[in-house]
This record gives structure tokens, sequence and C-alpha cells, in this order.
């Protein structure tokens, strides 16, 4: 008995980031919309890309490079899948287990989550440990085609450190993570929130750096559309990412921090405490049991553009996967990334709304170090400030320049 | 010439649904059947067992864990793709939905999977279906309880008749358009907050 125009199933995995989804259904901006919005929580990405490609999902709270892995034909099993709309940018931590941070402060670390002060410690402590003779420290990351798996990465090579060779990185569901770290089976690792706050609250942690720190205003979980859904019902389609960006802005509002964590904390989507919610949303994070940092910008669902789906990042990500071997650079390889991501989409769903839309599909990443407002359609916008924290810029329009400079950096 | 027989290896942390699916291979004539429950050291066993296919269900929490290891680790000395034919849509279909997902080694002949795929996705809805039945006549019985209590509140504390009783709790059921049962919850548990359940 319903008479939604629009009947929508969307898988999601049990994390903070999947808030603008859930506030979609629960605050009612789907129905608004005319969308029968049903949210079914998932195990493992692999069974999100798995039911989106048999039908069971028609879109899924997705890492952002995962779209593009399924369709350049990484992945085992895959519907093409298109990013008309990103899901937030930033909202992940690199978090260490005691006896690591421990180690660290002997190397000079602050705990100001600085990524260069904490990764320069972290050499120190992988060069005493080659020297003894010790095994290679192992972080974990959600998965390998993740935001996680890059920018744990990118910060490690920038520091000095061979992702490849001097660590070693396995993969693991993020509610494991605490435990992983408490039992000593880890010594760090990359993950969205709450898994770095549960870690910190149950005593087994330490955050080191976050993500808005590697690189700011950096892109996280996306939307990701079944193609063939999605361009045979473009105005469901339409419908779900208006309703997402009213959601995006509702999520965005100080006002609504609280009862956002209290949904959140609900068994049917995080299923912890609202406190361990809590720091994401404000920025200030619990970086141990008796430290805290605030870090304004740490997760931000609707400021900056949030939701908009850069080519630019499309293309970063696809530069991390050739990077570190996931995928053979060619210009035909180049495109498929480029064209999962699709601001076109976006804009013609929410043009009608007078939102804040960028004139251009694609920026220099980094090249913004102060908040800047930038040509758009719709209300004014207001873009960074964004960056990589070594001064990396990245220019999408000159891919194959970049894709060789790392190279010669390694990796 | 014979091909040498499949390596079959089951990782599922539901060790009954493991077993019925291990007994339909033994019955299909596969004969190197092992079952893996807990992924701890995985890498290590799948290294020594040195499967041709492995069945996960769909819903194991370290898929990704595993799909990275099959791409990746030195453990795994052929890479292993997934599901039998990835044009085959009605056979991935067909396991998605009964929640199975499979693992074969590069260049398997689609014919010597295929089978084996077919049979872990029916023993995987046989086990579905056998655990709907037993929730439902778990849950029946467990109706049937709480109803005898709710008659018993009301035959104590209004000195009805079990007939009476009855009739005054289906005539409630009907008029709020409500389950007996649920009916029945709430009158148990109204009458325990009020301390009054005999």
């Amino acid at each position: 008995m319903t008479d939604a125009r629009f009947e929508i199933s969307a898988g999601f995995l049990p994390l903070l980031d999947s808030a603008l989804l859930v506030a979609a259904r629960e605050k009612g901006f789907a129905a608004a919309e005319g969308i029968e919005l049903t949210l079914v929580r998932e195990t493992s990405w692999a069974s999100i890309r798995d039911r989106l490609a048999v039908g069971h999902f028609q879109v899924a709270h997705m890492l952002g490079p995962m779209p593009i892995a399924c369709n350049l034909g990484l992945t085992p099993l895959a519907a093409t899948t298109v990013v008309p709309m990103a899901l937030g940018l930033g909202g992940n931590a690199v978090t260490v287990s005691n006896a690591l941070w421990r180690e660290m402060v002997g190397h000079g670390a602050s705990g100001d989550l600085s990524p260069g002060a904490a990764g320069n410690a972290l050499r120190g402590v992988v060069a005493d440990r080659a020297r003894a003779g010790a095994a290679p420290l192992r972080f974990a990351v959600v998965h390998p085609y993740s935001g996680h798996n890059y920018e744990l990465r990118y910060w490690l090579a920038a520091c000095g450190i061979d992702p490849d060779r001097d660590i070693e990185i396995v993969i693991l569901p993020p509610p494991l993570m605490a435990d992983a770290l408490g039992s000593g089976a880890l010594d760090g690792f990359c993950a969205g929130e709450p898994w770095n706050t549960a870690a910190v609250m149950l005593g087994h942690g330490r955050i080191v750096t976050v993500k808005a720190k590697i690189w700011r205003s950096s892109p996280e979980k996306v939307l990701g559309a079944d193609a063939r859904w999605a361009e045979a019902n473009p105005d469901a389609l339409a419908a779900l990412l208006r309703a997402i960006h009213h959601a995006a802005q509702w999520c965005a509002s100080p006002a609504n921090r609280t009862e956002l964590a209290g949904i959140m904390s609900a068994a049917a989507y995080v299923g912890r405490p609202a406190g361990w919610m809590s720091p994401a949303l404000s920025g200030h994070l619990g970086t141990s049991t008796d430290s805290s940092v605030v870090v304004e910008d740490f997760f931000v669902p609707q400021a900056r553009a949030a939701t908009f789906p850069w080519k630019s990042h499309a293309l970063w990500f696809y530069s991390q996967m050739v990077r570190w071997g996931q995928a053979g650079h060619s210009p035909e390889n180049a495109a498929i990334a480029r064209e999962t991501y699709r601001p076109d989409l976006y804009r013609a769903a929410l043009k009608p709304l007078g939102a804040a839309l960028p004139g251009a599909n694609a920026k220099v990443e980094g090249a913004l170090p102060v908040p800047t407002p930038v040509g758009s359609a719709g209300a004014s916008l207001v873009l960074g400030p964004d960056g990589f924290f070594d001064g990396g810029l990245f220019d999408p329009d000159d891919l194959d320049g970049y894709i060789a400079a790392q190279r010669v950096l390694g990796g | 010439m014979v091909a040498k027989p499949l390596a079959v290896l089951v990782i599922d942390e539901n060790r009954i649904r493991a077993s019925i699916i291990e007994a339909g291979l033994r019955e299909a004539g596969h004969d190197d059947v092992t079952l893996v429950h807990d992924v701890a050291g995985i890498a290590r066993r799948i290294a020594e067992i040195n499967p041709d296919v492995i069945v996960i269900d769909l819903e194991n929490p370290n898929r990704d864990m595993l799909e990275d290891m099959f791409q990746l680790s030195r453990a795994v000395k052929r890479p292993i793709a997934m599901f039998v034919d990835r044009s085959d849509s009605a056979s991935i279909e067909a396991a998605v939905d009964a929640g199975v997902s499979a693992y074969v080694v590069d260049g398997l002949k689609r014919e010597r999977v295929k089978p084996i795929l077919d049979m872990a996705v029916s023993r995987f809805n046989a086990f579905s279906r056998l655990s709907r039945e037993l929730e439902e006549a778990r849950s029946e019985l467990e109706d049937r309880k709480l109803l005898d209590r709710a008659k018993g509140i009301l035959m104590k504390s209004r000195g009805m008749s079990e007939t009476e009783a009855y009739a005054l709790l289906r005539k409630a059921a009907m008029n709020q358009n409500r389950k007996l049962s649920e009916i029945a919850q709430s009158l148990v548990t109204a009458a325990g907050l009020l301390g009054d359940d005999a």
C-alpha cells in the first residue's frame, strides 16, 4: 500500500558516511520525491557489488574507486556502474595500536594528527624494526579499491615508506578493525568512522592522522548506480539525487547532529552507541582515551560541492590504481575511469532546485589553499580549501605526467 | 583421458549448511571436498588444499579479504576468478539469489564447474527453506504458549471461562486489525508490568 512513484532498493555498509542515504529515508526526503527507498545493510562490498549486478539493488553506497574498478573489469563480477553523485568528503582516519604509538612517540610523534610528523615517526619505527630483523608492521584497509588504501599508501610513500616492501597491508572488514588492533593481529588500520573512534573508546589504539589532513576535501563514498537502470529510469534517478541533496543539507546542519547520531546508531544502520557517531559529525575527535583534536572538516557532507562527482576525483583514483599495479595505464582505461563519474546526471537532477552547481566537470586537485568562490550555476559556490599534505598537485589534464612522476617516486 | 577430480573448498561459518553442501557434492561423486568454518589462517589452508572451486556464502563478512587474496596472494597458486562464466547471467542470478558466491580457478572448463555451482545453489536454497520452516514452527509454538498465558490471565483476573477468554482476545484482534498473537503479547506484557501476571 504505497503511492510512491518510484521504488528503489539501495545497499549500504554500516558506516557513518551512509548517513546521506539513511537521512534521505528517515527524514522523509525520499518520500517527498515520491520514492519508496528501501535500505539493505550488507556485510561486504563484494556483496553490494554482486547484488547491484543482478538487480537486487538499483543503487548503492560504494567506495569511490569501486565503480571504476568494476567498469575496468578488475572485479570478479560487476554491472556497468555509474556515479551520478558523491556522498560527502573525508571521514577516514589512520589508527595505530598503543604499542606502535609508544614506538612512534620515541621517534617524535606529537599527536597533533599532522601527516608529515606522524609519517616521519612511523618511518623511524619501520627502520628500527628492519634493523632488528622484526616482522614488518601490518596495517589493514577495508578494500583494495578504496580511498582508504590509496590515502594510506599515498601518505606512507610521501613519508618515505614503501607500502609494498616496508610494511604489510591486508584487507579486513571495518567492524573487526578495533578488535584486531586490540589482539595484536594488526599494528594499524585506515578505515571510516565510527571504527577509529571504536578503537579509541575501547582503549585499543590511537588516531595518528586523518584523511582530511592527508588530502583535504578529498572524495570517499559515492552513490553507485546500475548503468542499465539509470539509463532506463532517469526520472527515478533524478528524484533520488534531489532527495540525497536535501538529506546532505540536513546532515550538514550542526543543529541536527545529535538527532543524526541517534538515527545512525540504530540497529538497522550502524548498530553502535550514538556516542561513537558524534566525533565524526562534530570534528571533535578523541584521538586517545585522554586526548582530542578538532578537525573542523573531518567529514563534509554538503559544503564545498561535497556531493558533486568530479571527474578529477575519478581520475585520481585511477592514477592510484596504476601506481600500485592494479590497472595498466592506457588512454582507453583512463576514458573508462573518466566516464564512470557523471556530473551531467547530477546537474540535470539538481538544476531545477537552483542548487550550487560547479561550472566545470574537473578541477586541479590541491590548488586551493583557502576557500575560493568559483564559477557556478544557481547558488554561489565556494570550493576548498583542498590540498595534499605534501603540497602535491593533481592536474587531470596532465594525467600521463602525474602517472609518470609517481613511477619515479616509487611504488 | 580422465580429468583429475576437482578439489572443492567450502568456506561457511554455518556448519550445518556446510555439511549439507558437502553431502550433496559427495553424492554427485566429488570426493575431494574440504570444509572450512573459520577464516583464520585461511591463506595457509588454501595453499595446502589448492582448490579448483571455492564456495562461500554471499553474506560472509570476509569476502572482500578473500577476494583480495584470490587475486594477489602468493598462497593462491593459480588466479581465481568468480563464478562459472560472466556471460552466464542466469547462473549468476540464481547463485546470488540463493546467497552463494563461487570462485573458480582460471581456465577451468565451464561444463566441469557448472554442476558444482548448481548443486551449491540448490543446497543453499534447501537450507534456507529448512531454516524458514524451523523458524515458523518455532514461532507457531511460541504463539500458542503466549495465547495460553493471555487466556490464563483473563480467566484469573476477570473470572472468565477459557472459551470466553479466547472469544475476547479474538474480538480485540479483529477490532484492532492485529494478529491474535500480538494481542496476546500486549496483554501478557501489560500484565507483567502491572505485576498481576499469574
